[in-house]
């Protein structure tokens, strides 16, 4: 196995975990709200529809566009994709950035969903719509919310995958981060907040980026020293960057504008 | 509003939401490095010590302008 193989699995499993971390955060208040069968089900139509998509666009992908273009198309994307990623990560770490709360999403949701729970159940038989019966509301919200955080991770899937052609690697990693977030958000049940989310997107951020310029690099024809070695080199660079610019974040006020709006966090 | 009408503006959305954000700078940075790197590919040593700083230099940029909209 290369450097960039495992580079390319960890970065794939360190990104499908946030995302699902996200959509974990929805179906189980969607479930906790709406009854666990629907957002069950939604979340399995879901899962099956973004896996058809890894088929679909991936395997095409792979096998019929040049590699070189591949991976000018596709670093790009990860660039992007890597670097926004990054920015949030670093005006969170230096307080610029409310850090993600997963527990203020979860009691939002499930505000708004028991809302409507309210209004139906005063219509429906008592308890109905919890015990058995299927609930559009919740499949609705738990198809939305796995479809929607799942589609970052299709691309991460599709992008890493095809212009390495490592597809069913990147699919594996990103299966095995849906098994281990599910199995600790059954574990820690609605403490979802404790995961380390903004130390993982900054991680998966570096990773994502150092993918991004090796493989434009490569596309275009640009023979980095080292081969696939210069990924950790790259890695180690953007960490350093990401590092210092926290630092160098923590430092700078707040502008005048945000500070007037209260957007900026308290410390 | 015909499905096929709202399917192709939700993918446009998705697209532009994806690309551009609420940091369009970085989109403008990956495009000049992509540009870059399509210059600097027969240049070696400079190409390698370049691109990963024009990464470096529109992050710093884009952390700064964050700071404001945060």
């Amino acid at each position: 196995m290369t450097t960039s193989t495992v580079v390319l699995a960890l970065a794939v499993f360190g990104a499908s975990a946030v995302e699902m971390v996200e959509a974990l955060t929805i179906v189980t208040a969607a479930g906790v709200t709406r009854g666990w069968r629907s957002a069950l089900e939604g979340t399995m139509v879901a899962v099956v529809v973004l896996a058809a998509l890894v088929i679909a666009v991936g395997v095409p992908l792979a096998r019929l566009v040049p590699i070189n273009v591949l991976r000018v198309v596709i670093g790009a994307l990860l660039l992007v994709l890597g670097l926004d990623w990054l920015r949030k990560a670093v005006l969170r770490a230096s307080g610029h950035k409310a850090v993600h709360d997963e527990d203020a999403i979860f009691a939002k949701t499930v505000a708004d969903l028991s809302t409507g729970s309210a209004t139906e159940a005063a219509s429906a038989p008592a308890g109905s719509w919890r015990h058995g019966r299927r609930d559009a509301t919740g499949f609705t919200v738990a198809f939305k919310g796995v479809f929607l955080e799942g589609m970052e991770v299709v691309l991460i899937v599709i992008t890493l995958g095809a212009s390495s052609g490592h597809l069913a690697l990147a699919s594996g990693a990103a299966g095995c981060a849906a098994v281990v977030v599910c199995v600790v958000g059954y574990l820690v049940a609605r403490q979802l907040s404790e995961v380390p989310e903004n130390a993982m997107k900054l991680a998966v951020g570096i990773m994502l980026t150092s993918f991004g310029v090796f493989w434009v690099g490569e596309g275009s024809g640009l023979h980095w020293p080292g081969s696939d070695l210069m990924i950790l080199v790259l890695v180690g660079v953007f960490a350093l960057t990401a590092f210092v610019l926290s630092l160098a974040m923590r430092r700078v006020r707040p502008s005048p504008r945000a500070a007037a709006t209260g957007s900026v966090p308290s410390k | 509003m015909t499905v096929v009408v709202r399917a192709v503006a939700a993918f446009a959305r998705f697209w532009k939401g994806f690309l551009i954000g609420d940091a369009p700078e970085l989109f403008v940075g990956t495009l000049v490095f992509v540009g870059a790197a399509m210059a600097l590919r027969h240049h070696g040593a400079a190409a390698v010590v370049l691109l990963p700083a024009i990464v470096i230099l529109f992050l710093a940029g884009s952390v700064l302008r964050g700071r404001d909209r945060s």
